[in-house]
């Protein structure tokens, strides 16, 4: 538990120092954003909510998978080693993964902020929709980084991460969807329960099998 | 994997559904009246796609406890049968949708799982193919398979049972539940799933003995 607390110190220490990772998603971010507003403001009521929830959720999980991209892909050799001698495979992952979660969780935010401010807000159920972001964080988080572990140990990272995340994303975007057209109609919670309870389980699955998986990653 | 007494069970059954399947009676349903003998075809696919799949993943986590190449061999042979059967279970649902629903593909739930469930193991081969070291891409792929797996139940099983579909059983469409799929139908349906497993299996184990073969020869020459 203590090296799990201190790894991640580590790692927000790190990005605090340098803050190159999270300057360069936040400009990422912000340029997405501000073509769709070009682009949309060139005819008024072009932006229907449903075209709003799509750029949305395009905007995110592109974010998110350049987010959680970086975290295996960008380490130097030595300090795997380093890692490997110091700390156990189960600490590491979870660590990574709560670090990446509390990025995508800023990242999403933001991009709800942005959003608001540029393309208005048809959300009319902001409260779920915000647990709906808090779960989607968390399973992009924990999938994109065991995937990202996978693809570091291999010759073209970038492309493979993109192609190996893809279809699993896919699942959670599904569900995503389906809640973001529930929170614009401002149809009654209960209607979207089984979606949110999928995410949930979607997460519990990808959770367990990353922290079981990767400890057969780490070792070489 | 020598032996021959199941693989003429295997030959025995597909004669038997095909001939069976062409010729027996089915029940009437509306909508799809004969095309409904596409079942005998396409959802054993399905089933020997998932088995398949299994097979693969259990060969992948013994690899994982083990490490020896046979067992990467065994599980990429599983694996690889596996996605031909997904993409032709995909063809042969979008025959039969063809005839059913109007167009061969008709953005359904399930027919939409179906084809990311294939880009997944696609996905498996690609990466397969990035590795050099032997081991290491044995032990990678062996870890995405699992996760491959995991990630795959809930695209196929869950998500298109939760909405409306145009596949039979979920949505108010006329369902094959146990009154439609009665015992006219069961007696052909339970032999040709078990003839397209075995037919799966059958393929993989002569792909396993082929490879091992190799295996055997470079070791040779190497010495």
């Amino acid at each position: 538990m203590n090296t799990i607390v201190s790894l991640l110190f580590k790692e927000f220490h790190l990005e605090l120092r340098r803050k190159s990772v999270v300057a360069g998603l936040i400009i990422y971010l912000f340029a997405t954003v501000f073509i769709c507003y070009l682009i949309f403001a060139l005819r008024h009521n072009l932006i229907t909510p449903l075209v709003w929830g799509a750029l949305f959720w395009i905007t995110i999980l592109f974010t998110a998978v350049n987010t959680v991209a970086k975290s295996f892909i960008g380490e130097k050799k030595g300090k795997d080693i380093y890692y490997y001698s110091i700390a156990r495979p189960e600490a590491i992952i979870l660590s990574k993964i709560i670090y990446n979660f509390v990025l995508c969780l800023l990242m999403s935010l933001s991009g709800v902020a942005l959003f608001t401010l540029f393309l208005q807000n048809p959300i009319q159920d902001i409260g779920l929709f915000l647990l709906l972001i808090v779960l989607t964080s968390f399973g992009f988080s924990a999938s994109l980084t065991l995937l990202s572990g996978i693809a570091a140990k291999a010759n073209n990272s970038n492309i493979l991460m993109a192609i190996l995340s893809f279809p699993v994303i896919i699942s959670i975007i599904l569900m995503a969807v389906k809640v973001t057209k529930s929170c614009i109609d401002g149809l009654d919670r209960s209607v979207s329960m089984d979606e949110i309870v999928t995410l949930l389980a979607i997460n519990c699955l990808v959770g367990a099998a990353s922290y079981l998986l990767f400890p057969y990653i780490w070792r070489s | 994997m020598r032996k021959s007494w199941w693989k003429i069970v295997c030959v025995v059954l597909l004669i038997y559904t095909v001939i069976a399947g062409f010729l027996f009676n089915v029940p009437r349903l509306s909508i799809v009246n004969e095309t409904i003998r596409a079942l005998y075809f396409h959802v054993p696919m399905w089933f020997g796609m998932v088995f398949l799949f299994l097979f693969s993943m259990i060969y992948a986590i013994r690899y994982l406890k083990n490490h020896s190449l046979q067992n990467d061999i065994y599980s990429t042979a599983f694996a690889s049968v596996g996605l031909v059967y997904g993409l032709l279970g995909i063809f042969t649902g979008m025959i039969w949708a063809n005839y059913t629903w109007g167009t061969p593909w008709h953005g359904d739930p399930k027919q939409n799982g179906a084809a990311i469930a294939t880009l997944v193991y696609l996905a498996y081969f690609i990466l397969r193919s990035s590795i050099e070291n032997e081991e290491q891409r044995a032990r990678l792929s062996a870890v995405y398979n699992i996760f491959a797996f995991a990630a795959m139940i809930p695209l196929i099983f869950i998500i298109p049972r939760m909405t409306d579909s145009m596949h039979p059983g979920s949505g108010g469409n006329p369902g094959f539940n146990m009154y439609d799929l009665d015992s006219k139908m069961r007696m052909v349906f339970y032999p040709a799933c078990a003839g397209w497993i075995l037919l799966g299996v059958w393929i993989s184990t002569l792909q396993i003995r082929t490879r091992l073969l190799e295996e055997t020869i470079l070791d040779q020459e190497n010495e």
